[in-house]
């Protein structure tokens, strides 16, 4: 036997072990000097602190609805009870675009307030004229259901995928004979379809959304992943960007029944809302980026309130069943426009809650609608192939100050 | 009301330390969404309706607008006597 080895410090340790009593110091001493103490600790604790973790999660969900409730003082139509009514509410059609030889499933305005880009089941995008109808220019798309389009900010190119998985870019040339699908440009790769897209302030950044659960920023130019999203735990179906003035973030929404919203510097849920019973379709921020609505399967719209952190008002009526596809404020946020699967618009009055007019015209499901950049009017696209774009019924004369409306 | 089930998900095919590591996440967020400060809904609620109040008579769908300034408007049509 090797000398060194018989005096070797585990042999010593190990022998005065069993000679002295079991005293807690030696095995102290014991475990300092064995191998791998990390190892040991590691054994003995991974499931207490997995206990522990949960219990911690579980207190501090409970924390977090305590601190909700303890805010909800009052109702938002409480407040707004000595608000005065909207009266009789009529909205006509203007204009209805027809060209798409299937379902419409997304659409968006220029900043030009004229142009609109739309996108159907068929493949084909369409940038329309909406002062005269006219198509200006056609894409056709290689995947079927292209359920998202976008127009950019500086009116030259419109994003558009779907099933393809992808967001491509197309420049629109003025010369309407030149073939668009030659300067396509491939900008975001997700592993499932595209549910959504939209520019960031610039045409240098879209902002995307999938059924792979994820939504990503883009670079444009070198189609470079810039941040990812990760949090929801089903297909995203939907986003929107906060109004610029309210800094980086936007709101999604998905099958998993919730809305998160993001900080898009750091990639973080910085909150999150689940109400809805459903799948939510559309999300779009009130005009004061403050709040924000949805519209969702279980045929309800609702509005949430950043500062307050939860639900604030529900939109919802017994007579309707079927689920909302798009929602968008007016201007002033005083008005909700929904467009439903029941082929009709519910317009909500914001403040009361309350209905303020059901629009009918489309033939089959709405499923997007958005407000024109000025505010005078709003388009509405359907599974009928058409697109509508409404405004007021006339001119109501002269506002007093405290803004009743009648008739 | 705000469910973390999201991690669960998928925690449920995961196994072994990488149960930890998912554990841990959701506790930071949960820390994270916790520690931000709220105003109370009668607050906010009074910042939308000022908002709403502030904006209402920009609003073209709220006031409706002349058929010289609406660009939707269809134009009156001139007929020769």
């Amino acid at each position: 036997m090797d000398l060194p080895r018989v005096l070797s410090l585990q042999n010593i340790l190990s022998l005065l072990f069993f000679l002295l009593p079991a005293s807690a110091l030696t095995t102290g001493i014991y475990m300092i000097f064995s191998t791998k103490p990390e190892m040991a600790t590691q054994e003995i604790q991974p499931n207490e602190t997995l206990t522990n973790l949960k219990a911690e999660s579980d207190t501090l969900k409970t924390k977090l609805e305590d601190e909700r409730a303890k805010l909800h003082d009052v109702e938002l139509h409480q407040v707004a009870e000595k608000v005065d009514g909207l009266g009789q509410f009529i909205m006509k059609t203007r204009r209805t675009l027809k060209g798409h030889g299937n379902k419409v499933l997304c659409m968006d305005w220029c900043k030009d307030k004229r142009r609109i880009v739309s996108s159907s089941q068929d493949g084909k995008v369409i940038v329309w004229d909406a002062f005269t109808t006219n198509k200006e220019h056609a894409v056709t798309m290689p995947c079927t259901w292209v359920m998202a389009c976008a127009y950019a900010p500086s009116g030259c190119a419109v994003a558009c995928g779907g099933l393809d998985n992808k967001c491509s870019v197309y420049p629109l040339s003025l010369d309407k004979n030149e073939n668009l699908a030659a300067k396509k440009k491939s900008v975001a790769m997700h592993t499932n379809y595209l549910s959504a897209c939209s520019f960031t302030n610039s045409d240098m950044q879209i902002l995307t959304s999938s059924g792979d659960g994820t939504c990503a920023l883009w670079d444009v130019e070198s189609g470079q992943l810039l941040q990812s999203f990760h949090g929801h735990a089903a297909d995203v179906l939907c986003l929107d960007l906060a109004p610029s003035e309210t800094g980086n973030t936007f709101v999604s929404g998905g099958c998993d029944k919730k809305a998160n919203v993001w900080d898009m510097r750091s990639g973080q849920c910085i909150q999150s809302f689940e109400t809805h019973e459903s799948d939510i379709n559309s999300v779009r921020y009130y005009p004061s980026g403050d709040a924000f609505a949805s519209g969702s399967d279980d045929a309800t719209c609702r509005l949430y309130d950043l500062r307050a952190d939860r639900e604030v008002a529900i939109y919802s009526k017994e007579s309707i069943i079927f689920g909302a596809s798009s929602v968008d404020f007016s201007l002033s946020g005083r008005l909700l426009f929904g467009g439903y699967n029941d082929y009709t618009i519910n317009v909500w009055d914001v403040l009361k809650g309350t209905r303020v007019s059901i629009l009918f015209g489309h033939e089959n499901r709405v499923s997007t609608l958005r407000l024109s950049p000025d505010g005078t009017a709003f388009c509405s696209g359907s599974w009928d192939h058409t697109l509508r774009v409404r405004d007021r019924g006339y001119h109501l004369g002269y506002i007093p100050k405290r803004t009743t409306l009648s008739g | 009301m705000c469910d973390h089930r999201c991690f669960v998900y998928e925690i449920v095919k995961m196994s072994g330390s990488s149960n930890l590591v998912a554990m841990k996440k959701i506790v930071q967020q949960l820390r994270f969404e916790a520690s931000i400060n709220r105003v109370k809904v009668s607050q906010a609620a009074a910042d939308l309706q000022q908002f709403c109040m502030q904006n209402a008579l920009q609003d073209p769908l709220l006031t409706g607008v002349s058929s010289s300034t609406n660009p939707f408007r269809p134009q009156k049509v001139c007929s020769f006597l």
